[in-house]
């Protein structure tokens, strides 16, 4: 079995500051990760990996500068059997249109996959359409907000998706393409000897490829190829401070009775 | 120094971990029964910080010296004595099995040891002869296809445990540091026992006792290295332990520093933060300066050893440093934090009592000067 995972170098959001004058997200000096739900397709991808044996494999895509590299290698650290980095200058600026486009260039590359997993979301956009998008563009059917996966035989993969007021469980035939997220699983730690390997082995189990190599030109790639524009971003005002209610259960119900009156919330 | 990508991730490994397993529960409940989790020595084993720079053929991972000390300073960062169990089969027993073993004594021992399934044991400091290792008493005798060994071992970290041990015998008395052979020894072979766990004042969850072996038959293919060649193994082992505890003292000490500055900027006297006052803020900063001194000298060390230079002379400079510099950085921080820092709810007072055998296992401050001393004026 051949699954592939797609991963993404992102700004570790949980220390990220606002310039509260311009709104804009304060960039320098911020540590960059491996998005989180990336991690968690990865383990996933791994697991099923290992449940299944034989020659099955995971490798990974990611797209990216060079900076991006040791984010790869992290992929291969945890176990991923081989990966790819597909940078180019062309590349940059993309939204998640034209991202999808150079992914499943990329996939398409690879080949012979059985199982596309993607993380549902990247932390610094939060958009949620890469994954959905690729499935698109290889033309597989795709299932989202994947928390469990059980492979039934050699065409068809079990799913349960987690949705607002449930659970729902389905059959996918292969290939497809899941997305899931942390409730997935753990992610496992990388190992100190894959890691060594990684760079020891980095000429088999890493390849960087340009927009020639998986057959894009460049005027499809890219900022100028992406029909999203950010006309502005901001932080909304913060809200003022919530008031407390004082007294006893009876005397704060009768104040919130009141004051949600006021407010003309209820009659 | 700048490390590379791959050290990079190996320290951001040994981080994640630390931050993730050794958590305050967890480790409140080691020194409350003195007992390490056995699940988390074998995650520690299965991630390869049992075999850091042990060959890939070897079941290590083929990593540097630079690697393994920021991996013992990540983990006794949260945790002096899980660094132990890192330290052990990587140096003091790891070590002499890789440098001198045979390819089947390796497989046999070596293996298992890095991937945690066997402990491993360096036997060489006696009741009665610790700096002075030479002046040991435990002998072995030629019988046969055998030695017979005779002699009693102290302070022998996780000898209670052990499957294995690394035992310095002599095996020509008149011949001084000529006449010692180090045997591996069956734990369970017959005559072999050992004391009861010593009560620590640090360090607590890694139990040490003493080896009493009598009349403990040992066949000759179990000796490690050459025939009245083991004082040398002895003292090459050493020479790579001092920047394993060195990595230690600095993780400590890097942890007292940082916990000294959080309080410092919280506790209140007199109207406003201690960090306020000199007395307070120049100690910090005497402590922050100390600390990163310690660092550099020892990442410096650990990248000189990888280039397979000898330096024994700048192992013991860096042992020496860090660890008297982290015993007066733990000894500030309980001050800082006054009162609260004598009692055992917060973590200094721990540090503090970690931190105290740094300075002496593995060869003491005095030995240390002895090393460098040589080196310089007797043309060792």
């Amino acid at each position: 079995m051949k699954i592939v995972t797609t991963a993404k170098r992102v700004p570790d959001t949980t220390d990220v500051k606002t310039d509260p004058k311009t709104g804009v997200l304060i960039r320098t000096g911020i540590p960059t990760i491996v998005n989180p739900d990336d991690l968690n397709a990865l383990e996933a991808a791994l697991q099923l990996r290992d449940e299944v044996g034989g020659d099955s494999t995971v490798e990974t895509v990611t797209m990216g500068r060079d900076v991006t590299i040791i984010k790869v290698h992290e992929l291969l650290g945890m176990g991923a059997d081989h990966s790819v980095l597909l940078s180019d200058r062309c590349f940059g600026g993309a939204d998640t249109l034209v991202c999808s486009r150079t992914l499943a260039a990329g996939i398409e590359k690879i080949g012979d996959y059985d199982l596309v997993i993607t993380g549902h979301q990247a932390i610094d956009g939060d958009t949620a359409q890469v994954g959905p998008e690729i499935a698109r563009r290889l033309g597989i059917p795709c299932v989202t907000c994947v928390i469990d996966i059980k492979l039934k035989d050699e065409k068809t993969i079990e799913v349960v998706r987690e949705l607002d007021d449930g659970t729902e469980t389905i059959e996918a035939p292969l290939p497809c393409l899941l997305t899931v997220n942390s409730k997935i699983n753990t992610p496992r730690y990388m190992t100190i000897n894959n890691i060594v390997e990684s760079y020891n082995s980095e000429d088999e189990l890493l390849s960087v490829w340009n927009h020639e190599e998986i057959g894009l030109d460049p005027t499809e790639c890219g900022l100028k190829a992406s029909p999203t524009q950010v006309v502005r971003t901001y932080s909304p005002a913060p809200k003022g401070a919530g008031e407390m209610l004082e007294g006893t259960v009876p005397q704060m119900a009768a104040s919130l009775v009141g004051k949600l009156a006021e407010k003309h919330l209820i009659k | 120094m700048q490390l590379t990508d791959q050290q990079t991730l190996i320290q951001k490994l040994a981080k994640t971990f630390a931050e993730r397993e050794l958590t305050k529960e967890v480790l409140d409940k080691v020194e409350a029964t003195a007992e390490f989790p056995k699940e988390i020595q074998q995650k520690m084993a299965d991630v390869g910080f049992y075999g850091i720079k042990t060959p890939k053929e070897y079941g290590g991972a083929g990593a540097d010296t630079v690697s393994y000390a920021l991996v013992m300073k990540e983990i006794a960062y949260r945790s002096a004595v899980a660094s132990i169990y890192v330290s052990s089969p990587n140096s003091l027993s790891g070590g002499p099995l890789l440098k001198n073993g045979t390819k089947e004594q390796k497989e046999k021992y070596l293996v298992p040891i890095v991937k945690g399934e066997k402990v491993l044991a360096f036997a060489l400091t006696e009741p009665g002869a610790g700096s002075d290792a030479a002046g040991m008493s435990t002998v072995a005798i030629e019988d046969g296809d055998d030695y017979i060994i005779t002699g009693r071992k102290t302070f022998i970290t996780m000898a209670p445990f052990s499957d294995y041990a690394i035992v310095f015998a002599k095996t020509d008395p008149k011949a001084g540091t000529h006449g010692i052979t180090a045997f591996i020894v069956d734990m369970k072979a017959e005559g072999v026992s050992t004391g009861k766990a010593e009560d620590k004042m640090g360090v607590i969850g890694c139990a040490t006792s003493d080896i009493v072996l009598e009349n403990v038959r040992v066949p000759k293919e179990n000796i490690l290295g050459k025939l009245n060649h083991g004082f040398g193994i002895a003292m090459a082992t050493l020479d790579v332990g001092r920047v394993g505890v060195a990595s230690q003292a600095v993780g400590v000490a890097q942890r007292a520093l940082d916990e000294a500055v959080a309080y410092a900027k919280e506790r209140k006297e007199f109207g406003t933060t201690i960090s306020h006052f000199q007395g307070i803020s120049f100690t910090i900063a005497e402590m922050a300066a100390k600390v990163h001194a310690a660092e550099v000298l020892l990442l410096d060390t650990c990248a000189l050893m990888d280039t397979g230079a000898r330096c024994s002379d700048k192992a013991a400079m860096t042992k020496l440093l860090a660890t008297e510099w982290c015993n007066w950085v733990v000894d500030r921080a309980v001050q800082i934090f006054g009162g609260y820092g004598y009692m055992k709810d917060y973590i200094v007072e721990r540090l503090y009592r970690d931190a105290r055998v740094f300075s002496i296992y593995e060869g003491t401050s005095e030995v240390q000067k002895i090393v460098i001393a040589n080196s310089l004026l007797r043309g060792k």
